[in-house]
This record gives structure tokens, sequence and C-alpha cells, in this order.
């Protein structure tokens, strides 16, 4: 076998990220990074030169602490939406997950390692569900996510007799631990960094991430160059349950109370427009974590900026709809750019 | 030898037509003319532009550069309509009716006569009996289309033509899919409209076919005009010298084999699709073995059983007398098969991605330490085989989509290449590349029976297999209807086989 005898692989990986003809050309990806990042920059800017209070400590942690635990759900969602699918149930997940936590310790006195260690693994036995749903009976992703959006709700309110879920003034040392600071940092924010570290190395460096990529672009090739993808849908599914449900416990932590019927409320819709402004394509196949990261970023600031200017909240959806419609544009445009040049290139 | 100039301006004419798409110049200033009442046959081998250049009569694409001159005056046809307006309709090689709707509403579809406001089906009815009547089918108009062998709806398609005063009809591969009887009648429909004025254009690669029915030839090599001869010059060799552009004795690389032992054993195989049939044969080392047979004759079905993608419902598969009956492709890797597919954009390449990742694929499982990916070994292994099978692309990094067919398919018989294969099935492994690519493959399937691959190849292409196979195995309706060996191999030999006659017929 001549794999066997390879010279070890690149010990510095970004050497790779450098074109090897010498030209600086940077990857779409890379391109819709910065793109992304050039908007949250200009954003930032013109809501501070508005008002300073944006660059304020404190709105600056509370920015932070926001992005953070909005970005968990939008690297969930994201793996999900690069195999060309959705998850509707992300808002449920997270009522069912983030009011069940509260109930079982403060009401069942469950211990924490004990709710924790279940209602993980109960997240991730929803995506199970899902993948399942969707890859062995063919069901269609918004339709398995759109009853389980009902499913889960329905099950929170029922469970629980739409009672007010909450620590009061208990278990202030897991509330620290998962939602508090570390080093002057907000713990969302670490926690959602070390998330999107993993995840980024699972996409890009591991044969599963390259499954995936390569699946979610052309399911059929993959599956006859030897690749489960049936067993890869699903594996995006659980991991996007997972964060979800990680995340409901996490703003169940950070706000210490929530109502079944509306805790998590369109959260799903927060995390899929972070992930498409972030360059996630709905189509299937592109994103980086990064870009979801963020994208995040650009829809709090923009939530951020409504308050602080005055504008009456009202206007929020229209505001964020707008923005994220515009960014789509912009991606679709420059895709068509880029595919003109590069078969003008190649008739050449 | 160029198209000679008509005396009175013809009724079709294009001038230096060229078109690209991207990686591929699959026209490059083509001329042509189409007088009235004939049949003009244009030839080439796959990927030779033929049906761009029909796509772009029938407004289906636009061209680049060139013009269309109809009845002597340059027209613009950048749209179906535009060629319909024009009296020139595209009968496709995938046929384009509603098969939930019955005859007359495909007949009529989007151009139904109205009263009232309403579609008036009375008159649908009695223009589509008269219509059926003119292709000799005699069938009720509210017949389902989903009824209707393909024949039959192929038919339908032509009456369809009719309905719209079609002046020019083309029919691209029209007897890809027909039974012999079916394609009988298609010539006897084709000779009919001609004599009543009707000019048509048809393209196929069937040498017997276009000797049977053209009136002239114009032969396209690699997006060029290549040639064109009289009714008088119609034979066999003439149009493969042209197609070809060199002797086909030339053309196919062959050594003489001596196979090794059984590599591949298949027993009593009976595929989901054709599930009363038992396949039974076996693939020795060394050894190329062609599959012939009509289009839709399970031949696909039984690579694509034997790579578990369609998994077995009886029978065995054993290679090396281990039994592998594989339920997924993966069991099929492992036991060292490989398929490189009939459709390599939709089942053989990721084509957004890089020629590298395409390359690496299947093998990541392989070079993986504890599931992360060895870029390393990755890279080495991709420039191993794109040097190896001479693939012209710019860098291992370049997207697949924008290389040339021949190219792509270099890197879908690579991916494998580096598995080391011991069984090789390639399904139409030609299909739609340029001529030197074509060879190359033919090159490269050669030298892996040389060290002991065995390799099974599907081909529609009758010179292909006959130019490749140590033996050709042919399939009528998901059977094995016989084995032909070297000697034995004929065209007349393979048909008869392949259209269901049991009796082998004697060679000349």
């Amino acid at each position: 076998m001549t794999q066997s005898q390879l010279p070890p692989s690149d010990p510095l990986p970004l050497s790779r990220a450098l074109p090897e003809n010498g030209a600086v050309r940077f990857s779409p990806t890379t391109l819709k990074v910065l793109g992304i990042l050039g908007l949250l920059i200009a954003v930032c800017l013109v809501t501070g030169i508005l008002n300073p209070v944006f660059f304020g400590k404190g709105n600056v942690l509370n920015l932070v602490r926001r992005t953070g635990l909005y970005g968990i759900l939008g690297i969930g969602v994201a793996f999900v939406i690069i195999t060309g699918g959705i998850d509707l149930s992300i808002g449920s997940v997270i009522a069912l997950v983030g009011c069940l936590l509260p109930y079982l310790l403060m009401q069942r006195h469950w211990s924490v390692a004990l709710t924790l260690s279940c209602l993980l693994p109960l997240s991730a036995l929803l995506g199970l569900f899902h993948g399942v749903m969707i890859t062995k009976m063919r069901l269609q992703p918004f339709v398995v996510t759109l009853c389980g959006l009902m499913i889960y709700r329905g099950f929170a309110r029922g469970l629980l007799h739409d009672q007010t879920q909450g620590f009061q003034n208990e278990f202030a040392g897991m509330k620290e631990a998962l939602t508090g600071d570390f080093l002057g940092v907000p713990m969302p924010f670490l926690l959602m960094v070390a998330i999107a570290i993993v995840a980024a190395v699972f996409l890009n460096r591991t044969i599963w991430g390259r499954y995936l990529l390569a699946l979610v672009r052309n399911e059929q090739a993959a599956r006859y160059s030897g690749i489960n993808t049936d067993l890869m849908i699903i594996i995006a599914y659980v991991i996007c349950s997972l964060l979800a449900g990680f995340g409901g416990i996490l703003f169940m932590c950070d706000g210490n109370n929530g109502q079944p019927v509306d805790f998590g409320n369109v959260y799903e819709l927060y995390a899929i427009a972070a992930a498409v402004l972030g360059g996630c394509s709905l189509k299937g196949g592109e994103g980086s974590i990064l870009g979801v990261v963020i994208g995040t970023a650009v829809m709090r600031v923009i939530y951020n900026a409504i308050n602080i200017l005055d504008i009456p909240t009202q206007w929020e959806f229209a505001i964020i709809g707008g923005v994220l419609l515009a960014g789509v544009i912009a991606d679709e445009l420059a895709k068509r750019i880029r595919d003109k040049r590069r078969s003008a290139r190649a008739a050449a | 030898m160029p198209d000679p100039a008509p005396t009175s301006p013809p009724l079709l004419e294009v001038r230096d037509l060229s078109k690209s798409f991207p990686g591929v110049r699959a026209l490059r200033g083509v001329s042509l003319h189409l007088n009235r009442g004939e049949v003009l046959a244009v030839i080439g081998e796959n990927g030779a532009g033929k049906s761009t250049l029909m796509k772009i009569l029938a407004g289906v694409q636009t061209p680049d550069t060139g013009e269309i001159l109809v009845e002597g005056a340059p027209v613009h046809i950048d749209s179906v309509n535009a060629a319909f307006n024009q009296g020139i309709v595209l009968i496709h090689q995938e046929l384009n009716l509603a098969d939930n709707l019955d005859i007359g509403a495909n007949i009529f579809l989007g151009r139904e006569p109205r009263r009232f406001g309403f579609i008036d089906k009375r008159t649908i009815y009695e223009k589509s009996r008269a219509l059926l009547g003119r292709v000799g089918l005699d069938l009720s108009p509210r017949t389902l289309v989903s009824t209707l062998t393909i024949g039959r709806q192929q038919m339908v398609e032509i009456a369809k033509a009719l309905s719209v005063n079609a002046r020019v009809l083309i029919m691209d591969e029209p007897t890809s899919s027909l039974t012999q009887h079916e394609t009988d009648q298609l010539y006897k429909v084709v000779r009919d409209l001609r004599s009543k004025g009707m000019s048509i254009v048809y393209i196929s690669h069937r040498l017997s076919e276009v000797k049977e029915l053209a009136d002239r030839v114009v032969v396209l090599r690699d997006g060029q005009f290549a040639g064109h001869l009289s009714r008088e010059q119609i034979s066999h060799d003439t149009m493969v010298k042209l197609m070809v552009g060199r002797d086909l004795s030339q053309f196919y690389v062959r050594a003489s084999h001596k196979p090794g032992r059984p590599v591949l054993e298949v027993d009593r195989l009976r595929t989901p699709q054709n599930p009363r049939h038992e396949l039974s044969f076996t693939l020795r080392a060394g050894e190329i073995v062609g599959v012939a047979g009509l289009v839709g004759a399970g031949r696909t079905e039984m690579l694509q059983t034997l790579f578990g993608v369609s998994p077995a419902i009886g029978g065995s598969v054993r290679v090396d007398g281990v039994d592998v009956t594989p339920r997924l492709p993966i069991h099929a890797i492992r036991a060292g098969i490989a398929l490189v597919p009939e459709d390599r954009k939709a089942q053989g390449l990721v084509l957004e991605m890089a020629v590298r990742e395409n390359i690496s694929l299947p093998s990541l499982r392989r070079t993986q330490r504890n599931g992360l990916l060895n870029f390393a070994a990755e890279k080495l292994t991709a420039g191993e085989m794109i040097q190896k099978l001479n693939v012209k692309t710019p860098s291992d990094r370049q997207i697949v989509q924008f290389l040339s067919g021949g190219n792509q398919q270099k890197v879908v018989i690579g991916k494998w290449l580096a598995m080391n294969p011991r069984v090789l099935l390639l399904d139409e492994p030609t299909r739609g590349i340029d001529i030197g690519a074509k060879r190359e493959i033919y090159k490269l399937m050669e030298q892996l029976a040389s060290t002991g691959v065995a390799v099974l190849f599907v081909s529609s292409d009758m010179e292909e297999v006959m130019g490749m196979s140590d033996r050709t195995l042919v399939m009528h309706e998901g059977r094995l209807k016989g084995e032909l060996q070297r000697a034995e191999l004929s065209e007349e030999a393979i048909m008869s086989l392949a259209t269901g006659h049991e009796r082998l017929l004697a060679v000349s």
C-alpha cells in the first residue's frame, strides 16, 4: 500500500489556504465571510455614531452574550441547512428542554447532573427522530420539523400545564457556570466559540465533514462513492437538535424563568436567518461556521440598534427581513458574476 | 469536402454556428443546409455537437455566433416559440409529454382551442384523431399517454409537431429506445412525411438506420463540420471514417488477453427492476467483457445491483470465491468492485468540488487518521491520478464542473483507480466525450486488464463493444440473451440477440 507510507500531513493547516499558483485569490467562502464581516462593522459603526451608548461596556458585553446564545442555535441549524434541509422545531425544542430544566430541578428535585444527562440525550433523540423520518420515511424536512414545532411546544405546555417555570433564587452555581462571566467574558459566548471550533473542525478536517459537504452537493454521487448518506443526514439533525436543547438550557439559565407558551418562540427563524446571512445557502452545500457566527452577531446588533436608536420595536422583523433579503441578493449576484468569469476563463 | 451550395435558397440554412459551454466548445463554425422534402442525417460520435446544433435550431439554446436563415432570409430563433413560428419542431431524445394527460390534451398543450373561454374538447379530439391517422396510430385521442409504449409516445410527439404545421422536423436519436417493430413503423412515417414535402433532420449514431433513410449525410466531429456525403456516397465505411477521423483499426487499443482465474462470479442474481430474470456469468482476471443491448434492457440495473446501489433480491455475487453480495456500495467497494456510473454528472462526480476532493472521496476512509482528513495523502493520490490518466486541469484544486466531459470522466475513473479495484464496472464509459479522451479511456481499460483487473463495460455504441470486448454479453428485457466471443462479434449478431432472437446468427 503506497498510502501507508505517506509523509505526515501538513503540520500547519493554514499554509493550505495559500493558493498554489501564487496568485492571491480568495475562495468564495472566504469572500462571503469577509462580506458579512464588512456588514457587521458597518452596522456597528453607524449605530455607534448615531448613539455612542452602543460602544459602552455594558452594551457590548450584552451583545456578546446574546451572540453567544443565538450563535449556538445558528451553528446547529447550519448543519441542517447545508444538507439542503431545514429545522423549524428549534424554538419548540428550546421550550421543551428549557422549561423542563427548572421543572425537574425545582419540582421533581432531580440533581443537576441527572437532569442535564437526561435533557441533552432527549434533545439528541428528537434530532434522531427528525433524521430518521427524513431519510428512512422520505418525508420532507419542512414537514417533519413543522410537526416537531407543534408537537414539542404542545408537550411543553401540556406537561407543565402552561405554568411559568423558573429557578427563583436557587441553582446559582449552575447558572453562574453556564451563563455567568469567565475572566470578564460572558460564558455563553465562550461556549459558542468552543462549539464553533469543534463544528468547524468537524466540517473541514474530518472525513465525516467531507462526506457531509459531498453529499449535500450531490447525494447520489456521494452514495456511489460508498458514503452512507442517510447516516450523515441523520447526524446533521442530531447535531441541530442537540445544540437547540443545549441552547434551551442556556436561555433558561440566562433568563431565570420562562413560560412554555412562548419560551424560545420563533428562535428557529433567528437561527435560520443568521445561518443564511452567514453564507449557508438553503439549497445546501455552502456555509462556514465563522460566517454563521458573524451572521448571528449582525442580527443581534441590528436588534440592539433598533432599541438604542429608539426605533419602534414593531419594526424589528421588517428591518431584519430587509437586511436578510439584501444579503441573499448580494450573495446571489456575486455568485453569478463569479460563474460568468469562470466560464469565460474556461472557454478562453 | 464542404457542404455543397444549393442552387435555390434552401428551406433552412445555418452559417458559421458556434456555441460554448463552461469547459466545452460544443460547436465551432458549423454550416449546413436543408432542402425541402429531404431527410438529412446528422451523424457523429457522442459529444460531436449534434444535439447542441439541434437545440439551437429548435430555439432551446441560442448560439454564441453565426446565423440561421429560412428560405434565404435571416431569422432570430431565440425561443421554442420562435422556432415553432418558423415551422421548426424538435422531437426530443427524452420525450416531453405530460403522461398524466391524454393524447389530445398533449397534442394541443398550451394551444388549446377555446369556445366561450372554455377548452373546446370536441375540436381537440377531432383534430387529434386526424393527426394520429397521419402518423399511422390507430388509437383514441382520449388514451392516457402514460399507457402508451415509448414508440407510440414518439408518434404522438410527431403528431403534435404536425399540428403546428411543422415544415422541419428534427428527430434526435429517435430509435434509441424503440423495439425493432416500432423502428420499422417510424421509418414508414418518416418516408411518408418526406413524400409529402416535409424536411427532416435525423440525428443518429446508428449507421444502418442512416443508410436506410437518409438522402444526405452531414458528419460532425468535435463540434466541427467533418464532411458531407451524398446519397451515392453513403456507406458504413465512409461514415465511420468521417466520424472517427481515422481508420477504426487504429482507434481501438487492443492486445489479446489471456484470461486468468475467475474473479467475479455472478450466480442467479435478480435485480429489483427485473425480479423475474436470473443473471449468471463469470468474469475472469484480465478480461474485458462488453454488455450490449437496447436502452432499457436492464444493463445499467445489473451494474447497479453488482455495486450495491440497488441491492439484489436474490442470487449471489462472489469476488475471488467469497460471497460479497452487496447491499450498499460500501460493501462492493470493500470487495474491490468499482463502478463508473452511466451519468457522471449525477452519479459520478460532485461537480462543485475540486478535482482533488472528487478523486479522494472513496479513499478517505483508508487514509484517515482517527477520523481526521489526511490532506497530504489526498494531494498525493490526486496528483498521481491526474498524471496517470492525463487529466487536463490547471490544478487539482480546479472545480470539476469546469472540466470537459472527457476529463470529468477521467476524474471518475481516477477515484476508483486510487482504490486498486479487482473488478471495474463501467456504464457507458465514453458517452458524451471527445474522440481523444475516448481513445485514452480505451487505452486505460486495456492497461487495467493487462494488470489483472476484470473489466465489465456496458455500452450502446456498437463500434465500441465490438472494438473493445473479449466477450460480449447481450441483454434483452432484463435477461442475458446470449454471449458472443470476439470472433463471433458482428453488428447483426448483437442486434439479433438484443432484439430478442434466441438463436445466434451464423457468422460469415
